[in-house]
């Protein structure tokens, strides 16, 4: 199958959604597994899940702008 | 490969709740032919308060899993009966009346995606009444963590089945975004990771029975309305708008409780049987919030703004049926009593 190249979207005052084939790697190289096709990255520095968001940027009022 | 993914079983047929949900239950197990719409006009003239009227509810319930196929008793030549249909439009018509009156609609945001998203953000935020998911995290007793996940079994052993009849109703960008969570919520082709499929293992956990409907008859009416409410935006199309504000409240309430449910279960000592089902919504809802409020009401609402009281109407109903059914909940603990109409169900 083709690859689909990745996009990265800021959504207003929350997370990056990371649509397409994209590998997500560690600081240090070790893979992060993504356990679905499109998927949220924290923004706000908050989540408990990082990389991925929780949605904590909410209660936390994250304003991106 | 686990056989119950092949082949789901599904409890025996419910115990009626008066004389409507009885003859239908007879009538779609071939026992006996009543005048069902007669009978439909009677329970809904006759019922206090429709959402929690016992009879009422738990007959929405029996025609919806006539359509949806989820009780394998109920004979599928009924399935579009005219007479059938005709007494779920009586209900139905009483169902949406009453859901509007008590659900309170703040002023339109306007027609557009970003303000849309804005509002169902702003809404879904100051939704903020006694939780349920602070109780479970923090207090809870085991009996009433059993009692949650049987509450819970109504809707989530059928999981995102009602936001699915949506789909071919919605065209272009909506419908793109509808199918993009949904196919995340059926496991993005993993049938280990169908998110009902995550719940039912959960309940096996718990050392629960994960039939689908085996809990029906231990729920009291207001859990049923829960689903019915789904059901009803889910399966007319005259309420697409609605379904798609459903999903997006659905959606945008879901991960940070999912996260203390979690919490609970684990301080409650369950194990990862149990809890993988809520920590991988405090994930999954975080992304599937940020495309239903955007890319599916948003984009909705711009591109078919007839829709939009609708889409606010569908995710205010969301939140307060949601909430009643919480309410419920904390109130039969506070009260020292079962949630259930069954309590030995937990026993």
């Amino acid at each position: 199958m083709k690859a689909v190249p990745a996009t990265i979207s800021p959504y207003p005052d929350g997370p990056l959604i990371v649509r397409g084939d994209v590998e997500l790697v560690a600081a240090d190289g070790t893979p992060i597994s993504a356990r679905r096709r499109t998927v949220a990255l924290c923004r706000c520095g908050l989540s408990t899940i990082k990389p991925f968001c929780d949605g904590t940027h909410k209660a936390a009022g994250f304003r991106a702008e | 490969m686990n056989p119950t993914l092949s082949a789901p079983a599904t409890a025996t047929t419910f115990t009626a709740r008066g004389p409507l949900s009885a003859a239908l239950l007879d009538m779609l197990t071939g026992a006996a032919d009543d005048d069902i719409v007669a009978l439909a006009e009677r329970a809904v003239g006759e019922a206090d308060d429709v959402l929690r009227d016992d009879d009422v509810q738990l007959s929405l319930f029996v025609l919806y899993a006539s359509a949806y196929g989820s009780v394998a008793e109920l004979d599928p030549r009924l399935e579009w009966d005219p007479r059938l249909i005709a007494g779920r439009c009586v209900l139905e018509r009483a169902f949406e009346a009453a859901l509007r009156e008590v659900v309170r609609v703040d002023p339109l945001p306007e027609c557009s995606q970003g303000a849309v998203a804005s509002a169902l953000f702003a809404l879904t935020s100051a939704d903020a009444g006694p939780s349920l998911s602070r109780h479970l995290a923090k207090k809870a007793t085991r009996e009433q963590a059993l009692e949650f996940l049987i509450q819970r079994s109504i809707y989530t052993l059928r999981e995102a089945d009602p936001h699915s009849w949506a789909i071919p109703r919605l065209q272009g960008r909506a419908k793109a975004a509808l199918v993009e969570i949904q196919a995340d919520e059926y496991g993005g082709g993993r049938p280990d990771r169908v998110h009902a499929e995550i719940f039912a293992k959960a309940l096996r956990g718990a050392g629960l029975d994960d039939r689908y409907g085996g809990y029906v008859d231990a729920v009291p009416a207001i859990t049923l309305c829960a689903l019915n409410t789904m059901s009803m935006f889910g399966l007319n199309r005259r309420l697409a708008g609605a379904i798609v504000g459903h999903l997006a409240a659905f959606e945008m309430t879901s991960s940070i409780p999912n996260r203390l449910y979690g919490d609970g279960l684990r301080r409650l000592g369950f194990d990862d049987d149990v809890t993988d089902y809520f920590d991988e919504h405090v994930e999954a809802d975080a992304v599937h919030e940020q495309i239903a409020a955007r890319d599916l009401a948003g984009a909705l609402a711009e591109d078919q703004p007839q829709l939009l009281p609708d889409i606010m109407f569908g995710a205010a109903a969301c939140l307060t049926v949601d909430g009643y059914v919480g309410a419920h909940l904390l109130e039969a603990w506070e009260r020292g009593e079962s949630s259930l109409r069954t309590p030995e169900a937990v026993a």
